[in-house]
């Protein structure tokens, strides 16, 4: 199973592009994509807060990810 | 009572957000209408540039407008529109419209609109300086 991750402000600015494909055997769960994404890119770990979106939702850390997954990084929002 | 929700690269009709809450049945129609300003934090600013994830964005000011409908079962009509792209000094960021019967509960929903917006709505903020930009609120 492969995942495709869309990067937004910040972290596009981090990995250097807008969308990330992690090849098989990508992380299973929110908290795995997490702690792989901050292994391979350490400044995501220095943001103020980094969450993941599935399919247009906050997602929990024990949410379990599929291919078909529309999943996206979130760092620190500032609307308005 | 269906809200309008729109993020736009063109600029803010403000007059348009307000006559699309008008409603006989309001007797308030309240709205925050957020600006570009030139500074932050001391720091001059230049011009600001907007980036949205525009499919959660809208699904999340859904989220933020049906909980408004929850603690104001009086709130009658909500627009909300929110600008992206690159944005010069004084131009509108976002417009926040509300009508309701009375105006206490239209400031109320007014503000818990755009404070819980800013919370959870999937728009980010590149401040340009003289010297450099910098996204807003990512670091400690």
């Amino acid at each position: 199973m492969s995942l495709k991750i869309s990067l937004y402000g910040i972290t596009r600015d981090i990995v250097g592009t807008s969308v990330i494909e992690l090849p098989a055997p990508a992380p299973a769960t929110v908290g795995e994509l997490l702690a792989e994404m901050r292994r391979q890119y350490p400044a995501l770990a220095q943001l103020r807060s980094c969450a993941v979106a599935v399919n247009n939702e906050y997602a929990e850390e024990s949410q379990a990810l599929h291919t078909v997954d529309e999943i996206a990084l979130i760092p620190p929002v500032a609307g308005g | 009572m269906t809200p309008q929700l729109s993020i736009t690269d063109q600029p803010i009709d403000v007059a348009a957000a307000l006559a699309a809450v008008q409603t006989e049945v309001a007797g308030a129609v309240n709205a925050f209408v957020g600006t570009v300003r030139n500074q932050s934090g001391g720091r001059p600013v230049r011009r600001l540039h907007y980036e949205s994830y525009d499919s959660m964005a809208l699904t999340q000011l859904g989220h933020v407008v049906a909980q408004a409908y929850e603690k104001w079962p009086m709130l009658q009509e909500v627009a909300v529109v929110h600008r992206k792209g690159t944005l010069e000094l004084g131009d509108v960021a976002v417009v926040v419209a509300v009508a309701t019967p009375h105006r206490a509960e239209s400031f109320a929903a007014c503000q818990f609109i755009i404070d819980t917006l800013k919370q959870v709505v999937t728009i980010w903020k590149r401040e340009e300086y003289e010297d450099g930009t910098e996204w807003v609120a990512a670091h400690p």
